[in-house]
């Protein structure tokens, strides 16, 4: 779960990590009020989850009581790249003399938390990346030991820090490490990590990602799951799907994410459209499957829904005896392929024979059926 | 021969009294494992089919000193103690099934493991099987058969499909590794690729990728630059698949435009590695490289 920047920088302040002072406020009047208790310049962000809220227009410079108003006025409930401003932060602008880049994330293939480090920071981090990369520092920390002091020296020593400034950059990055492994991060990164004209060093912007396994034991951040889907999308993943909306018109209904994959391509490669897709997981029964399929029947941009079920630990007859259930329940008003395979197969093709729909033993002919039959109701 | 597991795995449950534990303890019995143990705390002295359930993994090894291999169903919030209970009783191979363990957990485990010289497979994963000798694993042991392909993969039910149409083409498996899905995982491609390399009965090698990560394009890089003596094929999911969210700047500046579909389709077929475009071309592709 991604964090907002005011969510973020809140946990910068408790782990003495430096900010400008800061707050958050929802129309222009408080933004005014908060500006003027601040003092002049300030900045207005938007508080956004979406990357490049900086090029988009979402972060403003305000010189006077008026134009934070207007600015304010103007962001609150505006657009950036698809999102709804519904907060934005006001903080004292900073006197930017240098950026520099701080971020720690998984490397997956060596299995250990990197901090990255460059001492050119800024928005155009990536570019630099692949430009000229052994201006990134990468420094591996083993997991179950943690950040040394060694490693901080060195970080140190290549952003070409020294003195009082070295002492606060090793500072802000041992209390990153320490946010970074207390909040299950997958993500804890500052960009830019300024130096202002007095020397001193302030994170100026903050994003952190929280691992979303990890939230059952994280409660101080309440799922916002709502904000972020469609109705569909929130009715699937309570039900516990893993459900994704696309822009075609052939409803997916799979079990596992591999084979929910494949099926998907499989169907692109076939000449048709998904129009989304619906995971029901490992072991569903009846009743899942029922409520699977009765999802996709009331979808208004579902034509065909195309079952691909390989029994494992999920049962055949159960998606079936499901399937059915929903068919009957809610009409059958969309076409219908399924191909089905494995536990319990027989039983599963005997019920489905009964009810008189068509079932495939291959996935390849499954999927051309389904995007025929979605071509024709095109028609 | 076969890798990892084979006719002398003697396996212990952990989680054996939960629902999944249960049920798959029932279905790798059918297989044919040799289960002599499990373990759920507060529930010794209990059986599950037959098998005596303890209350911790020393009090097992003590009754049955011949367990070498542990397969984990406890849930995600006590699935690192479990891991951290088999190593520290010496259990050397580790299967995890356990989804949804917060990767933080897994990093700590995965390096201690390391430390140890354990091998854990998964987490987020179906576990591993020898067809014909043995099944560590939730997988449907019919849809696999005693051969001559090596297979890895980071999926579930795509390994079952792909193996279903190997296993009809006749060529079998000799072990099927299911890796899992999560970010960090205990044995990688690579990791499998070498224990494949060495198996005399392993003719070929299947990997099941999907997106996400860089493990498939190193995969590919190794198999060149090691020059692997034995026909690799593989298969990519999600082409079509949306993008996977951001993560900050540090995300493209680790991954470097890996991680889609296409850069690993591109990756593998740049290193000499043929791509199956549908899972049941996988096994047609194999036939003609082993010219059967």
């Amino acid at each position: 779960m991604k964090l907002y920047e005011y969510e973020a920088k809140k946990i910068f302040s408790e782990y003495n990590i430096p900010i400008s002072p800061y707050d958050v406020v929802e129309n222009p009047n408080d933004a005014k009020a908060v500006a003027e208790k601040l003092g002049f310049p300030v900045v207005v962000k938007a508080q956004v989850l979406v990357a490049g809220r900086g090029k988009a227009g979402g972060v403003k410079i305000a010189r006077t009581s008026d134009e934070v108003y207007e600015i304010a006025a103007k962001m609150l409930g505006s657009n950036i790249k698809g999102e709804i401003v519904k907060k934005v932060m006001i903080t004292n602008a900073i006197d930017i003399v240098k950026e520099i880049y701080v971020s720690i994330i998984v490397d997956r293939f060596m299995r250990k938390p990197v901090i990255l480090v460059s001492s050119e920071g800024g928005v155009d981090i990536e570019e630099l990346a692949a430009r000229a990369p052994e201006k990134i520092i990468r420094i591996y920390v083993d997991p179950l030991i943690g950040i040394r002091d060694y490693q901080l020296r060195y970080a140190v020593s290549r952003v070409g820090l020294s003195g009082q400034q070295a002492l606060q950059f090793m500072s802000i990055l041992r209390s990153l490490y320490s946010i970074f492994d207390n909040l299950d991060c997958d993500l804890a990164e500052i960009n830019p990590l300024a130096i202002d004209s007095k020397g001193n060093l302030i994170a100026v912007d903050a994003k952190i990602i929280v691992d979303d396994n990890a939230l059952y034991r994280r409660k101080e951040f309440a799922s916002r799951e709502s904000a972020e889907y469609s109705e569909f999308e929130i009715e699937a993943h309570q039900a516990g799907f893993n459900y994704v909306e696309l822009d075609g018109n052939i409803g997916i209904i799979c079990n596992g994410a591999g084979l929910t994959m494949a099926t998907m391509d499989t169907v692109y490669l076939k000449g048709g459209k998904p129009a989304n897709f619906l995971d029901v997981g490992g072991g569903a029964t009846a009743e899942i499957a029922e409520k699977a399929t009765s999802l996709l029947l009331r979808h208004p941009n579902v034509k065909v829904i195309f079952f691909n079920i390989l029994g494992g630990i999920t049962r055949c007859d159960e998606v079936a005896k499901g399937l059915i259930s929903a068919l009957n329940k809610y009409g059958t008003g969309k076409k219908i392929v399924v191909r089905m395979m494995g536990t319990n197969e027989e039983e599963g093709r005997r019920l489905l024979n009964e009810a008189g729909i068509d079932w495939y033993d291959s996935m390849e002919m499954a999927a051309t059926r389904a995007v025929e039959l979605a071509k024709s109701l095109e028609v | 021969m076969a890798i990892i597991v084979d006719e002398n795995t003697k396996i212990l449950v952990q989680g054996i009294t939960g629902r999944e534990g249960t049920f798959h303890t029932k279905s790798m019995l059918e297989y044919g494992s040799k289960i002599l143990a499990g373990v759920t705390p507060g529930k010794g002295g209990q059986t599950v089919y037959g098998v005596p359930v303890y209350d911790s993994v020393s009090d097992a090894l003590k009754n049955h000193p011949d367990i070498n291999t542990s397969i984990i169903f406890v849930p995600a919030p006590y699935a690192a103690d479990a891991v951290y209970e088999a190593i520290d009783n010496g259990i050397k191979t580790i299967v995890i099934i356990t989804e949804r363990i917060p990767t933080h957990d897994t990093l700590k485990f995965v390096n201690y493991a390391r430390l140890k010289n354990v091998t854990i497979i998964g987490p987020n994963c179906p576990g591993i099987i020898s067809p014909g000798r043995t099944k560590v694993g939730i997988m449907p042991g019919h849809v696999f058969k005693k051969g001559i392909i090596g297979m890895v993969s980071r999926s579930g039910t795509l390994t079952y499909e792909i193996a279903h149409a190997i296993t009809k083409s006749g060529l079998g498996q000799t072990t099927a590794v299911g890796i899992g899905g999560d970010p960090v995982t205990g044995l990688t491609f690579i990791d499998v690729l070498e224990m494949f390399r060495k198996d005399e009965e392993t003719e070929a090698v299947v990997i099941i990728g999907e997106i996400g990560g860089d493990a498939e394009e190193r995969a590919a890089e190794y198999i060149r630059l090691t020059k692997y003596e034995k026909p690799v094929v593989a298969y990519v999911a999600g082409r079509t698949a949306p993008p996977e969210k951001r993560m900050g700047h540090a995300g493209a500046i680790i991954s470097m435009g890996t991680g889609s579909a296409k850069s690993k389709i591109e990756t593998f077929e740049k290193n000499g590695i043929p791509v199956a475009s549908f899972p049941g071309e996988v096994a047609s592709i194999l036939m003609k490289l082993l010219k059967k």
